[in-house]
């Protein structure tokens, strides 16, 4: 995602004047091209987010059109201040990056595991939350972000990612993508997860269960149309997302959901516990230590479909 | 040096206006009648830290600052951050007082659905640059502006005026070590040294004596000043850039209450509201009345 995304920037960097790239001491090499092209618009920041993010508010505050760029533990919970308050409460639009959300980087340890960012971002007021799924969908979501008057909080993937669109999708913040169209479950996939969702869901179909995919890649605000539409026609709704099952996406539907009339689908939120992960391991690792991957996924509805097919049998004897 | 295009054309912004410095100190003295006055009115705190910044933002907006209180968002003004948001009454009575909104605005500081909180709120009036209260922001903040001047070749200059116990602040030091590495000389930090944090003296607290070496170490020009001495405050900032091609550091020796006898360097007045028999013993001290 993140070749993606530098290659975008630097093309739109070059017809817009305002595009200003702030870097935290990171993407060696990454930015050759943007610093070519836009040698006076590169600031490489140095190890200081907090500051970064404050000078991002005050060149937004005289008309430029600033991207901060680091890891994403970094450049969200470590200046989530400057955040709150240098971005958000000015309502600036400071777009800010995030590469190496959730687990990407899980083999460096929890320092830099980023399980939590979705949920302080999306608390701030006036901030947009937005987790790509592939590399078409960060370059479509950079441009929706520079066309909007507002904070946008870009959480990506690392590198080499699967892609699951073909082209530059129609994109438009706070609006689901239907990945695949299926009748009996809808599982949700935001960010890097889009393509375990994909697998999940291909297994599954294997078992003779319809499933319906969707990348949900904004977070805030909600699609609550196709939300509501997806509860009201499957048996179950499940959300996938390398964070924290409290307060990121399913988190954020749970808190939707229980002020909704009674609808039909069960609710289940896939995404890593309520505990840092301690030991050594690389990403694929830390997927199946917090359950994230395919095959834990498939067992999961697989069980959670019988269950719902007993009470459904129970209800109709009594 | 950097160089500027048009740069004296574009410094030509503003209805900068030729006071004496006779005249400066009694706007001076009538900022300060009116902050204790405002702080009694409002039940609201920061008397002492409000009193200490006042000849600095005399010496700006009638003084060293190209501004046009007519047109308070001309691209090319010179911007002045108050980092200090505690001291919002002084900031909000000098905009008043300079002609940037008039005084019914300024009625509705710290009232209920007023415009005017304790510390100001982004785009709370004209002429207020950014919102603060946090402290430690505003650094970073004048470091991004004086970047996106010369980014779009305007020349301003950036002023920050905090607060030496804002400089506990790391946010204050990462700000501090950039801007010398791209030699913004139009950036000015303006430290109102009063020598007093809300609960003790600042040097015991943190080691802040020493914070003119501070800055010279990370890279910046720097002067100490008479904070409450306008003309030479105006000398100073006058000359920035000062030729050397960094960002310029003014250690402003200040004292907290400073003009009113019972409150000069006394820090309760840190939260302390004066009362009635107060606010009139200190307009007598200040020839107001």
């Amino acid at each position: 995602m993140r070749n993606a995304f530098s290659e975008e920037l630097t093309s739109l960097a070059v017809k817009d004047q305002r595009i200003v790239l702030l870097s935290g001491d990171i993407g060696n090499r990454l930015f050759d091209n943007f610093k070519s092209e836009c040698p006076d618009r590169f600031f490489n920041c140095g190890v200081a987010e907090a500051n970064m993010t404050g000078m991002a508010a005050g060149m937004a505050l005289c008309d430029l059109r600033p991207v901060t760029y680091t890891i994403a533990a970094f450049n969200t919970v470590r200046c989530l201040e400057q955040i709150r308050i240098d971005v958000c409460y000015h309502n600036l639009p400071v777009i800010i990056v995030g590469v190496g959300g959730g687990l990407s980087y899980a083999s460096l340890n929890a320092t830099h595991h980023s399980l939590e960012d979705i949920a302080f971002l999306r608390m701030l007021p006036n901030m947009t939350v937005i987790c790509p799924g592939d590399a078409w969908e960060v370059r479509a979501a950079l441009h929706a972000a520079l066309n909007h008057d507002g904070p946008v909080y870009i959480r990506m993937g690392k590198k080499n990612e699967p892609l699951i669109h073909s082209a530059l999708p129609d994109f438009t913040i706070g609006k689901g993508i239907i990945v695949q169209r299926g009748t009996d479950i809808c599982l949700i996939g935001t960010g890097n997860m889009l393509p375990t969702a994909i697998q999940a869901a291909d297994e599954l179909e294997k078992r003779g269960i319809s499933v319906q995919v969707v990348s949900l890649h904004t977070v805030k605000p909600l699609d609550k149309k196709l939300l509501t539409e997806a509860f009201a026609k499957f048996s179950l709704v499940a959300t996938i997302e390398e964070h924290s099952i409290s307060g990121g996406l399913g988190g954020s539907i749970a808190e939707w959901l229980v002020e909704q009339p009674h609808l039909k689908a069960r609710f289940h939120r896939f995404g890593t516990s309520d505990s840092f992960m301690y030991n050594a391991g690389k990403q694929d690792y830390a997927q199946k230590y917090f359950g994230l991957t395919p095959e834990q996924i498939v067992e999961k509805i697989t069980e959670l479909q019988q269950n719902s097919t007993q009470i459904n049998r129970k209800s109709l004897q009594t | 040096m950097l160089q500027y295009k048009n740069h004296e054309e574009k410094l030509r912004v503003a209805g900068t206006m030729n006071y004496t410095v006779s005249e400066m100190e009694s706007i001076a003295r009538k900022i300060r009648g009116k902050i204790v006055e405002m702080s009694h009115q409002s039940a609201t705190p920061h008397v002492g830290s409000s009193l200490s910044c006042v000849d600095i933002l005399v010496a700006a907006y009638w003084g060293f600052l190209k501004i046009d209180p007519q047109n308070p968002t001309h691209p090319n003004r010179d911007r002045l951050i108050l980092s200090k948001g505690h001291a919002a009454a002084a900031l909000y009575i000098s905009l008043e007082q300079r002609g940037f909104f008039p005084a019914e605005y300024l009625a509705t500081y710290a009232k209920d659905g007023g415009n005017l909180p304790e510390h100001p709120s982004p785009g709370c009036a004209p002429g207020v640059e950014v919102a603060s209260g946090s402290l430690g922001h505003g650094l970073p903040l004048g470091l991004g502006m004086t970047l996106a001047g010369r980014i779009q070749d305007n020349c301003y200059r950036v002023y920050v005026v905090m607060s030496d116990g804002e400089c506990n602040e790391g946010s204050v030091w990462e700000a501090a070590m950039l801007a010398p590495a791209h030699k913004l000389e139009n950036l000015s930090a303006i430290v109102d040294f009063n020598r007093w944090q809300a609960t003790g003296r600042s040097e015991e607290v943190t080691s802040l004596s020493s914070i003119r070496d501070k800055f010279e170490a990370f890279g910046w020009s720097s002067y100490d000043v008479d904070g409450h001495d306008i003309k030479s405050l105006i000398d100073v900032l006058e000359n920035v850039p000062d030729g050397t091609g960094k960002p310029v550091a003014i250690i402003a020796h200040t004292i907290k209450g400073k003009g009113i006898s019972f409150m000069e360097d006394d820090n309760n007045w840190h939260y302390r509201i004066p009362t009635h028999e107060e606010v009139i013993m200190a307009k007598k001290e200040l020839e107001l009345i």
